[in-house]
C-alpha cells in the first residue's frame, strides 16, 4: 500500500516536472530560444490529457484501438501456436533439428521489423501484414522456450511415464507438453510485448487504422500533443494485456511453487 | 526351464553394459560385466555394491530402459528387448524424484490407469484407496511440491503399484530419506509386499537395508566392469520389522558376513573416486 502510494506520488512528480519545464512562459526558456518552444517539441501534459479524453469521449480511438489489439491478439496466438508447435516437433526429432538449425538460427538473428515492407507488399495494408510482422516476432520467443523447456525435461519423469506404460503420443500430452508449457509462460510476458510491437510497428509503416496510424497521422502535422497521447494508450494497453497474462499465467500454473510459498508436511 | 514354475520371474543372463565415450568411441567405459542375475518368483533380492558400480544400469536392463551391449534379460520366460519398448510387467520406483510436478497427488497415483485407458472414476476409487493405503488419505488434492520427501516417496510406491506389477523394480528408493522415516517406510514396503509377493529387485548401497528386506542378498564387485561377486541367502523369519531385526545375532552374523564380502570392494571403490 505505502509503495502504490510511493509510485503514484512518483508519476505526480513526473507530470509536474513535465508540465513546468514545458508551459511556455511559465518559467523562462533556458534552452529553447523561444517560451513555447518547449511545448512544441513535448507536448504539454494537460492538452495529451484533453486529446485522450476527447478520444474516449467521442468514441473516436475505439475502432483504433480494437483494430490494434485484434492484431495483437491475432499475431500472438498465432505466433505463439506456431512457436508451440514447431517448437514440440523439433525438440523431439533431433535430425529435423539438426537440419534446420542454422536456418532457424538465421531468421532469429535477423531484424525482423525489416520484414514490415515486405508484408505489406505481400498482405496489403489491412491488418494481415500487421498480424504477419507480430507472428515473426512472437514466434521465435515461444519457439526457443518450447524447445529448451523439451530438452530440458528430466530423463527421469520420461522413464517412469514410460515405465507406467505411456505411448509416444501419451509421453507427449502428459509430460513434454506440460513440462515445455512451464517455459512458455515464462515467455508469454515477452511474446504480448512483442505482438502489440508488431501491430503498432505495422501499422506506423502503413495502414489506414490503428494507434499507430492516429500517432503516424498526428506526426504529420507536428501535433505533439497527440503523439503522446498515443504513445500513453499504447503503454496502458501493453499493460493491461501483461496483467491478463499474469492473471492465465496464475490459474494454469497453480502447481509451481512460488518462493516462500511452499508447505512442508 | 521345462516347467512354467521353475521359470524365474526376472532372468539377466550375462549382461554387459559399454557405453561410449563422447569423444573418444575407443575410450569405452565398460559399466557391467558379464552380469548373471535371476530373481524367483515372490522372491525379494537385494542388490547392495560400492557407490557408482552400476548398479542402476543393471535395473534399467531388466526394466527394458537401456539395451545392454550383449546378453538376454527374461521376463517369465520371454526375451525383453528395449528397441521393442520397456519391460511391461514391471514398476520401477526411482532413486530421484520422477513425479509429475503439475500433477496433483491423486492425479499422480492414476497416472498409469490412465495410461491404461481406465476410466477417470474408476481409476479415481483406486486411486483413493491406495492413498489410504500409503498413508496419505486426505492428501491427494496436494501437489508434489507441497509434500515432504516421505510423502512423495510415497506417492511414488502408490504410482508403481497401483498398476500391480508382478515385478517391482527398485532403485536406492529410500536413500534420501532420513533413518526414521527410512525405516517405516521400510517396514510399509514389507507390509504391501507381503500382501501379494511380488518379486522385488531392490537396489541399494546400505547393506542394513538390503539384509533387513530381502529374501537374498547380492554383492556386486566394485566398478567399472561390475558383476555379483556374492551372494547371500537371508533366512531371517517374517513378517519383520526392520528396526528390531537389527538387533537380533542372526542378522548381526548375516552382516558380518556379507560385510566381508563387500569390503575390499568398497575399499576398491574408494580409492577410484579418490584417484579421480
Amino acid at each position: 500500500m505505502r509503495l502504490r502510494i510511493l509510485q503514484l506520488l512518483l508519476l505526480g512528480l513526473l507530470i509536474v516536472a513535465w508540465y513546468v519545464m514545458t508551459a511556455p512562459g511559465l518559467i523562462p526558456p533556458f534552452y529553447f530560444d523561444k517560451a513555447n518552444r518547449a511545448a512544441f517539441f513535448f507536448g504539454e501534459p494537460q492538452k495529451v490529457f484533453w486529446v485522450i479524453f476527447d478520444w474516449f469521449a467521442s468514441g473516436e480511438i475505439f475502432p483504433h484501438l480494437g483494430i490494434t489489439l485484434l492484431e495483437t491478439a491475432l499475431g500472438f496466438t498465432i505466433g505463439a501456436a506456431a512457436g508451440l508447435g514447431i517448437g514440440l516437433w523439433l525438440a523431439l526429432s533431433p535430425t529435423a533439428s539438426a537440419i534446420t538449425d542454422p536456418y532457424i538460427k538465421g531468421f532469429n538473428s535477423m531484424p525482423r521489423v525489416v520484414l514490415a515492407p515486405i508484408f505489406a507488399v505481400w498482405f496489403g495494408l489491412g491488418i494481415w501484414s500487421k498480424v504477419a510482422l507480430g507472428v515473426t516476432l512472437v514466434f521465435f520467443v515461444v519457439f526457443f522456450n518450447v524447445y529448451q523447456g523439451v530438452r530440458e525435461v528430466s530423463p527421469n519423469l520420461i522413464a517412469n511415464a514410460r515405465m507406467l506404460g505411456a505411448s509416444q503420443r501419451q509421453l507427449l500430452r502428459s509430460i513434454y507438453l506440460p513440462s515445455a508449457m512451464s517455459w512458455v509462460f515464462a515467455s508469454l510476458h515477452n511474446a504480448v510485448g512483442l505482438a502489440f510491437v508488431g501491430a503498432v510497428v505495422g501499422e506506423y509503416l502503413g495502414s489506414s487504422m490503428g494507434v499507430g496510424y492516429l500517432i503516424l497521422q498526428a506526426e504529420g502535422t507536428f501535433d505533439i500533443n497527440t503523439v503522446f497521447a498515443g504513445i500513453l494508450v499504447l503503454t496502458a494497453c501493453a499493460l493491461v494485456l501483461d496483467s491478463l497474462v499474469g492473471v492465465v499465467e496464475r490459474r494454469l500454473m497453480t502447481w509451481q511453487p512460488k518462493a516462500g510459498q511452499t508447505e512442508k508436511v | 526351464m521345462t516347467t512354467t514354475k521353475e521359470v524365474p520371474a526376472l532372468a539377466l543372463a550375462d549382461i554387459t553394459c559399454r557405453f561410449a565415450a563422447r569423444d573418444d568411441a575407443s575410450k569405452a567405459y565398460t559399466a557391467v560385466a558379464n552380469a548373471t542375475l535371476n530373481v524367483a518368483r515372490g522372491e525379494f533380492v537385494s542388490v547392495v555394491g560400492p557407490t557408482g558400480c552400476g548398479k542402476s544400469t543393471l535395473l534399467n536392463v531388466a526394466a527394458g530402459l537401456l539395451e545392454p551391449s550383449s546378453g538376454t534379460v527374461e521376463v517369465f520366460g520371454e526375451r525383453l528387448l528395449a528397441t521393442a519398448g520397456v519391460n511391461r510387467r514391471a514398476g520401477y520406483m526411482f532413486q530421484a524424484d520422477a513425479l509429475m510436478p503439475w500433477r496433483t497427488g491423486i492425479d499422480n497415483v492414476i497416472a498409469g490407469l490412465e495410461f491404461r485407458g481406465v476410466p477417470r472414476t474408476e481409476a479415481v476409487a483406486q486411486g483413493e484407496g491406495w492413498l489410504r493405503r500409503v498413508g496419505l488419505a486426505g492428501f491427494g488434492d496436494r501437489y508434489p511440491h507441497q509434500m515432504s520427501g516421505g510423502m512423495r516417496k510415497r506417492l511414488a510406491l502408490a504410482q508403481t503399484l497401483i498398476l500391480s506389477p508382478d515385478i517391482l523394480l527398485m532403485d536406492e528408493p529410500f536413500s534420501a530419506l532420513d533413518v526414521q522415516t527410512r525405516q517405516l517406510m521400510e517396514n510399509e514396503l514389507l507390509a504391501l509386499w507381503a500382501e501379494d509377493r511380488k518379486s522385488v529387485l531392490f537396489i541399494t548401497h546400505d547393506l542394513e537395508e538390503a539384509i533387513a528386506l530381502s529374501d537374498r542378498v547380492v554383492v556386486l564387485s566394485a566398478g567399472p566392469a561390475t558383476r555379483p561377486i556374492g551372494e547371500f541367502r537371508v533366512d531371517l523369519p517374517r513378517p519383520r520389522d526392520v528396526s528390531e531385526i537389527r538387533m537380533t545375532p542372526a542378522f548381526l552374523d548375516l552382516h558380518r558376513e556379507i560385510w566381508a564380502a563387500m569390503k575390499e570392494e568398497v575399499l576398491k571403490a574408494y580409492e577410484q573416486q579418490k584417484a579421480i
